[in-house]
C-alpha cells in the first residue's frame, strides 16, 4: 500500500538512528520530518503534529540525546511517553455515582452515538450492575427510534420514546420523570447526529443539557475521521462541555490520530472506544495501549 | 488577496491548507511542485494573477486526462442497477433516498429499492421510510436474513414492475473485515448474473470527514467491485474531503455527487472548479 502505516514508519526512521551510534543535530531533523509525516498520514492534526514536533526536539535536547550513545532507544521513549502524555496518561472510567446518573451522547452524524449507546447500556448492566433506561431523543432521522428500539430489544433494556411528533426537550422532560419512577439507575440519551456549525441543532442540545443536567456528555467520534475533527471536537466541546469521547470503529485500519487531536484540543479523556459493530464491542480506552498501537511497540 | 508576493511563506501557506483538508501528503508535494514550476515558468509576481493558476494545474492534476462524467450510467435497454457500499455510517442509505429522488425528478425514470443491509438494527425501516417519502416500492427481507437473497428478490421485483432503475442499499462494511467484503462479493456477482452489464453504476459513499484511510477504502472496495463513482457526503460541514484528490491520482476514481445536507434534494452533480475554489478558498481570498 501507499502509505506505510505510522508505526512502520517511525520504526523505519528510527531504524535508522539505531543503526548510528551518535545522533547529530542533522539526523535529528530528518527524523523529526519522518515522525511529522506519519503523524500527519495517521490524521494527527496539522497544527497538532508541529507542537508535538516541537516538544520532541526540546525534549530530546533536553536529555543531550545529540551525542548519547543510545539515541535510538532514547528517542523511541522520548516519542512514546509525549504520545501518552497528548492521550491523558490514565485510563478515565465514566463517572455513574449518582442516582440516576444522565449520559448524553452527541456528535456528527453516523459517528456510532445509537450504537454506542446501546454498548454502554450493556457495559454498564453488564459490569456495573446499573438498570439503564435508553431515550429516544432523535426525531430527525429516519428510524432512529426503531434503530434505538431494536437495540433496547436486543439487549433488554427500557427504550422510552415518544415517536417525532414531540420535540426532543418535551421527550427528555418526560423520559426523566419516568426513569425516576421505574428506578434507572442510569438515563442514556440518544440524541440526532448534528453539524457543529448548525446552530438551530446546537441550541436544541444546549436546552437538553439545561434540562436534563447531565453528568457525562459524551461526544462521538469516528476513528476514520480526518483533520477536521479537532475543530469539530473543538466546537462542541465550547458550546456544550464535553466530559467524554468514545472513539468507534477501531476495528477499521485506520490509524486513529484523530484520538490525540481531541485530546490535545480539548483537553477531554477518552472513555470509550468502539471495535465493532456488535453491543458487546466496546472496551475502556487504554492511553498507554493507544501509543502502543500508533507506535507498533 | 492576502498575500502580497508570491514566496516560500505563499506556497509553505498553500501546503498547509490542503494538508488540513486531508489531502494526503504525497499529492500535496506533487500539487504544490506543479504549481511552483507553472508560476517559475510564467514568472508570475502578481498574486492576483496566481488564482487562476492554481484552479487550472488542480484541475489537469484531478483530471489527468480521464473522462470525467457526473451523469449516470444508464443501461441501453432493461435495468439499470445502482449499488452503494462503504464504510459504516458515511451516508449510503440517505445518497439513496436523494439521488433516487434526483433521477426521478430530472430523468423521469421509475426507480425501486432494495434494501440489502439485513444487518444494522433500523437499517430497513429506513429504507421503508426514504420509499415512503419518494412514492416508490422497497423490496426488504428478514432482518438478520442473507442480503444477496434480497438483492435477488429486488432485481427480480424490479424486472416485473418494469422500473428502469433499482438502488441497492448495503450495510456498512469496514474495507478490512474479509467476511464482509466477501458478502458484498456475492451481491455484486448476483446483480451480475441476473442484469447484463450490471450494476451499471456501484458508487463509493465516503464522508467528507474522512481523512487517509480514505484511500485504503477506495482500494479495498476496488478490489471486490468495480466502482464507477465517489459520492462526497456531509460536504454541508466544514470538512473539505480533500482526500478523494488522492483517491482520483492514486485510482482514476472520480467523484460523482456531493451531499449537502440530510433533506431529500441535498444531493448535486460534482463541480471541480466549485470544488477546488472550496479548498483554496482561504488562500485565494
Ligand atoms: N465497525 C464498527 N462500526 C460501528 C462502530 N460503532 C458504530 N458503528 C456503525 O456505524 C454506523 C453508524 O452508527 P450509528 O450508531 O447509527 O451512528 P449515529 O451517530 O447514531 O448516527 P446518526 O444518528 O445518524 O447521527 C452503523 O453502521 C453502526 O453499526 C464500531 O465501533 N465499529
Ligand atoms: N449533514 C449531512 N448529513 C448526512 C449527509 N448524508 C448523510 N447524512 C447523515 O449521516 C448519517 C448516516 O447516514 P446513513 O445514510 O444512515 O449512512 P449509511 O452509510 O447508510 O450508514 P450504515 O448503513 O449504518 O453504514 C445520518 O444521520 C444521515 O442523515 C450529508 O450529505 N450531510
Ligand atoms: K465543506
Ligand atoms: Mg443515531
Ligand atoms: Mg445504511
Amino acid at each position: 500500500m501507499a502509505f506505510e502505516s505510522l508505526s512502520d514508519r517511525l520504526q523505519e526512521s528510527l531504524k535508522k538512528i539505531r543503526g548510528q551510534s551518535v545522533l547529530t543535530d542533522e539526523n535529528m531533523e530528518d527524523m523529526l520530518r519522518e515522525i511529522r509525516l506519519a503523524l500527519l498520514e495517521a490524521d494527527v492534526n496539522f497544527n497538532v503534529v508541529k507542537e508535538f514536533i516541537d516538544h520532541t526536539r526540546e525534549k530530546a535536547k533536553g536529555q543531550n540525546v545529540v551525542g548519547s550513545l543510545k539515541p535510538g532507544q532514547l528517542v523511541v521513549k522520548i516519542v512514546h511517553d509525549e504520545l501518552v502524555e497528548l492521550l491523558g496518561t490514565e485510563v478515565s472510567e465514566i463517572n455513574v455515582d449518582k442516582n440516576p446518573t444522565i449520559i448524553m451522547m452527541v456528535g456528527l452524524q453516523g459517528s456510532g452515538k445509537t450504537t454506542s449507546a446501546g454498548k454502554i447500556a450493556k457495559y454498564l448492566r453488564d459490569k456495573k450492575g446499573k438498570k439503564p433506561l435508553m431515550v429516544a431523543a432523535d426525531i430527525y432521522r429516519p428510524a432512529a427510534i426503531e434503530q434505538l428500539k431494536t437495540l433496547g430489544e436486543t439487549l433488554d433494556v427500557p427504550v422510552f420514546a415518544k415517536g417525532t411528533e414531540f420535540s426532543a426537550e418535551e421527550i427528555v422532560t418526560e423520559a426523566l420523570e419516568y426513569g425516576r419512577t421505574n428506578n434507572n439507575d442510569v438515563i442514556l440519551i440518544d440524541t440526532a447526529g448534528r453539524l457543529q456549525i448548525d446552530e438551530r441543532l446546537m441550541k436544541e442540545l444546549e436546552n437538553l443539557k439545561a434540562i436534563a443536567n447531565p453528568d457525562e456528555i459524551l461526544l462521538v467520534v469516528d476513528a476514520l475521521a480526518g483533520q477536521e475533527i479537532a475543530n469539530v471536537a473543538q466546537s462542541f466541546n465550547d458550546q456544550l462541555g464535553v466530559t467524554g469521547a468514545v472513539l468507534t470503529k477501531l476495528d477499521g485500519d485506520s490509524r486513529g490520530g484523530g484520538a490525540i487531536s481531541i485530546r490535545y484540543m480539548t483537553g477531554v479523556p477518552i472513555k470509550f472506544i468502539g471495535t465493532g459493530e456488535k453491543l458487546e464491542n466496546i472496551d475502556l480506552f487504554y492511553p498507554d495501549r493507544m501509543a502502543d498501537r500508533i507506535l507498533g511497540m | 488577496a492576502r498575500y502580497r508576493e508570491i514566496d516560500d511563506n505563499y506556497f509553505e501557506e498553500l501546503e498547509n491548507i490542503l494538508i488540513m483538508s486531508d489531502v494526503g501528503v504525497n499529492m500535496v508535494m506533487t500539487i504544490v511542485d506543479e504549481i511552483k514550476k507553472e508560476v517559475r515558468l510564467n514568472n508570475i509576481k502578481d498574486p492576483r494573477e496566481i488564482n487562476e493558476i492554481i484552479a487550472d494545474k488542480m484541475f489537469v492534476i484531478y483530471a489527468n486526462d480521464s473522462i470525467m462524467t457526473t451523469k449516470l450510467n444508464y443501461a441501453k435497454e432493461g435495468l439499470t442497477v445502482i449499488l452503494m457500499v462503504g464504510v459504516n455510517g458515511a451516508g449510503k442509505t440517505t445518497t439513496i433516498g436523494k439521488l433516487a429522488h434526483k433521477i426521478m425528478e430530472e430523468d423521469h425514470k421509475k426507480v425501486m429499492v432494495a434494501a440489502g443491509d439485513t444487518f444494522r438494527a433500523g437499517a430497513i425501516d429506513q429504507l421503508a421510510v426514504w420509499a415512503e417519502r419518494l412514492g416508490i416500492e422497497c423490496v426488504t427481507g428478514k432482518e438478520g436474513g442473507d442480503p444477496s437473497s434480497v438483492i435477488f428478490d429486488g432485481l427480480k421485483r424490479a424486472k416485473e414492475a418494469h422500473a428502469d432503475v433499482l438502488i441497492c442499499d448495503t450495510a456498512g462494511r469496514l474495507q478490512n473485515k474479509v467476511g464482509l467484503m466477501k458478502e458484498l462479493e456475492k451481491m455484486n456477482r448476483i446483480i451480475k448474473r441476473e442484469v447484463p452489464d450490471g450494476p451499471q453504476e456501484t458508487l463509493l459513499v465516503i464522508d467528507a470527514t474522512t481523512g487517509q484511510n480514505g484511500v485504503n477504502q477506495a482500494v479495498e472496495f476496488s478490489k471486490i467491485t468495480d466502482i464507477t463513482g465517489i459520492v462526497l457526503t456531509k460536504m454541508d460541514g466544514t470538512a473539505k474531503g480533500g482526500i478523494v484528490l488522492s483517491i482520483k491520482d492514486m485510482l482514476n476514481i472520480p467523484v460523482k455527487f456531493i451531499g449537502l445536507g440530510e433533506k431529500i434534494d441535498d444531493l448535486q452533480e460534482f463541480d471541480l472548479e466549485q470544488y477546488i475554489y472550496g479548498l483554496c478558498h482561504d488562500l485565494m481570498g
